[in-house]
């Protein structure tokens, strides 16, 4: 089947087959591997992208669920030489460990902070509970999101 | 994932025949459920009859008494909207509290009830408010829905297009969620219409029910201390390794308790 799909603003007209995910037409058509795919069953939130601006995990929407969507992934809130504040926060606090949940931790919390502005621990964690750092290094991901909001 | 056939019909009516054509076939809202079932090979069908481009299942409508939702309204958009926050406030704050945020984003209200997860939330509220499920082909009362795990009084193919809930004039909700998984291990909501009491139970039992006999002594006596005095039989009810029967059974008054002292504060 044909998808029409907009991802980090480039519109791509792709054929998939009926149960191609999201998170396989991103890594493996469009070579974006970014995005990981962690736990498979919608539980780590690895593969947290932006699909019309709300967090969602890719590997539990169809690719054909992304119809005429607009999605944004990791390499498109950012580069290497002007990184998104949260990505900045995320190397300042030293938010990460092995950086295996780390681009779906990003996702995950730039939409929270953007809903949420003046966000405070108690509420990151509790919007960060579809993200599993399996390094169980949450302390310096809340403190990095709470620095983050402060600069977004 | 294992092969199926995808269709996105753009009528509620094509989308039926689709289902009676199909093989083995399912409706897709959201897919937070169907699809990591799917991937678990705990469902298998033939034919994903994607519900996204059918039209009136959205949108959510304030009315004097109730509060009318569109079966594809995200929980997202639930715990989110303004007017249900001010109208029906527990319903905001239960659909809050499904799974995680990613998941709320996507899950859908229709497909959450449809389903009949013995866990979910929102089948406490559907019997709790007594709310009414609207389908292409008639209104079903939430006393009436939920028959069995997993089982409702759907019939195959029938399609919810919007949930009415009545507006009661105070209400609560609270669950003891799986740490892991967000589903409630036991959620009870609690509603008072003007003095006659409802209470939704789900997460016990294989389906979600109205503990009648917590509705009675709150009825006598709208207090936590009064659900002492009751029994819950564990008789039926879930027993798995996230917790026994009996811890159910017990759970039942526990989050009973809570959601009366908080809706009396």
């Amino acid at each position: 089947m044909q998808v029409e799909v907009t991802v980090n603003g480039q519109a791509h007209v792709l054929e998939v087959a009926d149960n191609t995910l999201l998170v396989e037409l991103l890594r493996e058509n469009l070579g974006l591997t970014g995005t990981h795919v962690g736990c498979d069953t919608s539980q780590c939130g690895a593969c947290t992208v932006h699909m019309d601006g709300r967090s969602v995990k890719a590997c539990t929407v169809l690719a054909a669920q992304a119809q005429g969507a607009e999605v944004v992934t990791i390499e498109g809130i950012g580069s290497a030489d002007a990184l998104h504040p949260m990505q900045e926060a995320f190397r300042d606090c030293h938010a990460l460990q092995c950086g295996f949940c780390t681009p779906g931790m990003i996702m995950s919390a730039i939409d929270l902070v953007s809903r949420n502005p003046g966000i405070d621990n108690a509420g990151v964690r509790a919007g960060l509970e579809g993200n599993i750092c399996r390094c169980t290094g949450y302390h310096n991901i809340v403190r990095a999101v709470i620095q983050a909001a402060q600069n977004m | 994932m294992y092969p199926f056939n995808y269709h996105r019909p753009q009528s509620a009516d094509d989308a039926l025949a689709l289902f009676k054509a199909a093989e083995d076939g399912i409706y897709l809202a959201g897919g937070q459920t169907l699809l990591p079932t799917m991937k678990q090979r705990l469902a298998a069908p033939t034919d994903l009859i994607d519900l996204c481009n059918v039209p009136d299942l959205r949108g959510i409508e304030l009315e004097t008494q109730a509060v009318s939702v569109g079966a594809l309204t995200l929980h997202s958009e639930v715990a989110g909207h303004e007017g249900i926050r001010s109208a029906l406030p527990v319903l905001s704050s239960l659909a809050g509290e499904i799974g995680d945020s990613q998941v709320r984003n996507r899950g859908t209200l229709g497909g959450s009830v449809a389903n009949s997860d013995p866990a979910a939330d929102y089948p406490a509220a559907i019997v709790g408010l007594g709310a009414t499920i609207h389908t292409m082909d008639r209104s079903i009362e939430g006393d009436d829905f939920f028959k069995d795990l997993f089982e409702t009084a759907l019939n195959p193919g029938e399609l919810i297009t919007r949930i009415c809930f009545p507006v009661p004039e105070r209400a609560a909700y609270q669950k003891f969620p799986n740490p892991a998984s967000r589903y409630a291990i036991v959620g009870v909501l609690v509603a008072d219409f003007s003095g006659e009491i409802r209470v939704g139970v789900t997460g016990a039992g294989p389906c979600a029910f109205r503990a009648s006999g917590i509705e009675q002594v709150l009825n006598a006596d709208l207090s936590p201390e009064s659900i002492d005095a009751v029994e819950v039989p564990e008789s039926g009810f879930n027993n798995d390794l996230h917790a026994s029967a009996i811890y159910r059974a017990h759970l039942v008054k526990v989050m009973a308790k809570r959601a009366v002292a908080d809706l009396l504060n």
